[in-house]
């Protein structure tokens, strides 16, 4: 019976915060590496716990409205956040640019991408991997670079296309595409690019990949949704997004 | 009703899917007859290694695929070096995929149809003086004609409906590699859901019939027999 006792007294001792509650998070693919990390930041400054699930943001607007628990969405773009709050899934208001993605054109290869991206026009390799431009904002992005630099006809053939931009990723790391368009956060760790080459593509080459948060109808009254999308405005926060190469 | 990309879409399916039928046909029945047959230690572990894809998730298998018909992987390397380049983002790529992914499906009913025949009606043909070949091409294959058609029905519709495989080796290419389960999921995520519906109603009436016309053959072979 004392050690009962003493095992729950500890646990109340122990349990950071009394009113501790946790918060489902959709979160972008691209965004996967920094989350974990805030989300262990967070849980240390706040007691709140998240619990996070990554994927396709098209494939979460389904599934929110379809019932899913989720209560905060990280998205990969802009329109699909003001797409959930017009419906009325999302809370109005609570919606803002939480990071704005840096599109890069990498090759695993130490010595195939130069610093100015000219590679693209010398077209001495067999494969780009580009994310699907109709589904992924990186590769809405990439399409509209190759065609401010005229290029995109002449590397047609080259293309080959991955349903999200982890996939294609994967496409550029496993060698099988030379190159390919993927995310700055992909291939870059404490502020560096840290293997392969790369060149990181100038922000007016295309629109700016605004990836929004909101809050959903589910998060409506759980603190810890509130304070989740108030702790990414916070400068610790947005020092680790930084640190994976958005800019913001 | 369908337009013209949706239609590539099931073209390329019916043809990728035609292939891999036909090689597994051609591969499957060697591996069956000798996995029925055989009664060295060996069957186990090979019966196993055939069976994996059952177990194994697509998108698990595929990307494994993907890493070894890669220019770093043990296919790649060996595909290279013959002069045909790396397989993944081509229609043959898709076709050596699918074969390793639909092979249990082809093999495990030709085998048990092998099983079922028992020695007995060729030990007869062979006191009729029948030679081996000759006895497996006029008892063992007639007798083993609906585990055939299990086999080739199977093979079919299981590279169909097959996806996270051709997600992760295929690169969505169209007329290559984007198939029907690609292009559904493309819609759906692109919020298109009235294409995504339209190609979806096309695929399960396919499968449906298929399916359907697999039990009434089924059923049809069984009276006959009985």
């Amino acid at each position: 019976m004392k050690i009962k006792t003493a095992v729950v007294l500890a646990m109340l001792v122990l349990s950071p915060c009394a009113r501790a509650e946790e918060v489902q998070v959709a979160a972008a693919a691209n965004f996967t590496a920094p989350m974990k990390a805030i989300a262990a930041e967070f849980e240390k400054a706040t007691g709140h716990k998240a619990q996070l699930s990554f994927g396709g943001t098209g494939k979460f607007y389904a599934q929110i409205r379809n019932g899913a628990p989720f209560q905060v969405f990280l998205s990969a773009d802009e329109d699909i956040p003001a797409k959930l709050e017009q419906e009325g899934l999302a809370v109005p208001g609570s919606r803002y640019t939480y990071a704005v993605g840096t599109l890069v054109l990498w090759s695993a290869r130490p010595d195939l991408v130069d610093a100015k991206g000219e590679v693209l026009s010398r077209g001495a390799f067999a494969h780009l991997a580009v994310a699907n431009p109709k589904l992924a904002p990186y590769g809405a992005a990439a399409m509209e670079t190759l065609d401010k630099l005229g290029l995109t006809s002449t590397l047609q053939a080259k293309f080959v296309q991955g349903e999200n931009i982890a996939q294609t990723h994967q496409f550029v790391t496993s060698g099988n595409a030379e190159l390919g368009f993927v995310a700055l956060s992909q291939v870059m760790k404490d502020g560096r690019i840290s293997s392969g080459s790369a060149w990181i593509v100038p922000a007016d080459m295309h629109r700016p990949i605004r990836q929004d948060a909101v809050m959903l109808a589910a998060g409506r009254n759980n603190a810890a949704a509130t304070a989740l999308l108030r702790f990414l405005r916070e400068p610790g926060a947005v020092a680790i997004i930084r640190s994976y190469g958005y800019r913001l | 009703m369908l337009n013209a990309a949706n239609l590539a879409a099931i073209l390329l399916t019916v043809k990728l899917a035609s292939v891999v039928t036909l090689l597994l046909l051609l591969i499957g029945t060697p591996i069956a007859w000798w996995l029925a047959n055989t009664r060295s230690w060996l069957k186990a572990p090979v019966e196993a290694i055939v069976a994996l894809p059952i177990v194994l998730p697509p998108s698990v298998l595929g990307f494994y695929l993907l890493v070894a018909m890669g220019p770093h992987g043990p296919v790649g390397q060996f595909t290279q070096a013959l002069g045909l380049g790396t397989l993944p983002f081509t229609f043959t790529g898709l076709v050596v995929a699918s074969v390793f992914y639909s092979l249990p499906f082809v093999v495990q009913p030709i085998q048990n149809a092998f099983a079922a025949i028992g020695p007995g009606l060729l030990e007869a043909a062979a006191t009729l003086r029948a030679r081996p070949w000759d006895r497996f091409f006029t008892v063992a294959l007639p007798l083993a004609r609906p585990g055939f058609v299990t086999a080739a029905v199977l093979g079919f519709a299981h590279t169909v409906g097959e996806f996270g495989v051709v997600l992760m080796v295929g690169g969505n290419i169209p007329g290559q590699t984007r198939v029907v389960s690609v292009q559904i999921y493309d819609h759906v995520e692109a919020l298109e859901y009235g294409q995504a519906h339209e190609l979806a109603i096309v695929l399960m009436g396919f499968s449906f019939v298929t399916l359907f016309l697999l039990y009434a053959f089924n059923r049809r072979a069984t009276m006959l027999s009985a």
